[in-house]
């Protein structure tokens, strides 16, 4: 087994971990965190296909490298909004989980 | 790490540890040959992200509490549990059973990377076989700042995103925000100029700029300005509308949108490049400072 193939693992676990938070957590901070889990998994897979890609004298296969500093910028923008989003839910109702009857 | 920031009991150290294990992501990547990635990681995903979340889990610190009263049942967690463990080895099984020899494009990046002037592939693919992605990402980065400015009750509205920071003059951060600033700026510099044939690129170095920035607002050397204020916007947009301008001259000039002519592409792709990382700088920068929280200067 090469150690592209054992990082790749590791995205496969990340995302399962991230999943799990994701549902379990009931603060949607942890949520937020969990989500980045998840993301950063996906992009360690993408790292990976990238790695195996390797060829014409590059370490990895340039374009989904790429497209993995597009996907953290966006994730940035995306994560940014969603704590905006949870301060402004804070504010107005002191809540911080998604609660129906609160 | 990963394993830590889920299981820990309270927001703030699952966050510590969240950043930590960006900071690891980071090493993996120059593991896997991306030290491009590497950079970013360690510098958005681990560093503007962190600061953010810290932000987050200090003003909602007092809500720990009874929060965590409402975690679920077990039979919902061991439901959960060997739900995402599925999920996991469905990714696995994949990874392992990746074809070989992998479909590559680096053959072809290789083939025209002489045509864009620049040394970097990475970069390369960013501004000139994928421009039209960094395009949209820059017009997303806009939209996300939009939508947490829209947050903002309405009667400060266009006034200064968050709270003013009142810092020692002499104190410890003021020095330290003046002595790095400067440094943090040049490095900034440095990252974008050898983009074009090394590691780097606008995007780190817009987030060196942005986290300078925001260092000096931290100990209080300069103020957010209110996000109202004409230059402020026009700093914003500068980068994609740039980017599109000549998007759209490059369909007269080359036949396509957003293709370069050949001789002058190195020279276009800079003139795009640097307007679009003082946008995203000061977008960065202020995603992270968050809507206005103080009212506008009447």
């Amino acid at each position: 087994m090469s150690s592209a193939t054992l990082y790749g693992l590791c995205g496969a676990v990340l995302v399962g971990l991230g999943l799990f938070g994701l549902i379990v957590h009931p603060q949607l901070l942890r949520k937020i965190l969990a989500f980045n889990l998840i993301g950063s998994g996906v992009f360690l897979l993408f790292g990976v296909v990238a790695r195996k890609g390797a060829a014409a004298g590059f370490g990895g296969d340039p374009v989904p490298q790429a497209l993995v500093i597009t996907g953290l910028v966006v994730a940035f923008a995306a994560t940014a909004l969603a704590i905006a989003l949870l301060l402004r839910l804070f504010e107005q109702t002191g809540q911080v989980t998604l609660r129906s009857d609160g | 790490m990963a394993v830590w920031t889920i299981t820990s009991r309270d927001t703030l150290p699952a966050v510590v540890g969240f950043v930590a294990y960006g900071l690891l992501l980071a090493l993996v990547w120059v593991r896997l040959a991306a030290p491009d990635v590497a950079l970013t990681e360690a510098a958005i995903g681990s560093g503007i992200t962190g600061g953010l979340l810290l932000g987050a889990s200090a003003r909602l610190r007092a809500t720990e509490a009874p929060a965590t009263g409402e975690t679920p049942g077990m039979t919902l967690r061991v439901a959960a549990a060997v739900l995402c463990a599925l999920v996991a080895a469905g990714l696995a099984a994949i990874v392992v059973l990746l074809p070989e020899p992998a479909p590559t494009l680096a053959p072809q990046v290789a083939a025209n990377m002489a045509a864009t002037g620049l040394g970097n592939p990475v970069t390369a693919v960013l501004m000139a076989y994928r421009a039209i992605d960094t395009l949209l990402e820059t017009v997303v980065l806009l939209l996300a700042l939009l939508g947490t400015w829209s947050l903002a009750p309405d009667r400060i509205w266009g006034g200064f995103p968050g709270v003013r920071h009142d810092a020692d003059p002499h104190g410890l951060l003021t020095f330290i925000a003046q002595f790095l600033a400067p440094v943090g700026i040049l490095v900034g510099i440095h990252i974008f100029w050898v983009g074009s044939v090394a590691p780097g690129g606008e995007f780190q170095a817009a987030t060196i700029l942005a986290a300078m920035w925001i260092l000096a607002t931290m100990a209080g050397l300069v103020d957010a300005p209110p996000v109202s204020r004409r230059r402020l916007r026009i700093l914003l947009v500068a980068g994609p509308a740039v980017f599109f301008a000549i998007g759209l001259a490059g369909l007269a000039m080359a036949g396509a949108f957003l293709a370069y002519p050949a001789p002058y592409a190195k020279l276009l792709i800079l003139m795009i490049e640097i307007p679009v990382t003082l946008s995203i700088a000061a977008t960065l920068a202020l995603l992270v400072a968050g809507p206005p929280q103080r009212a506008p200067p009447r």
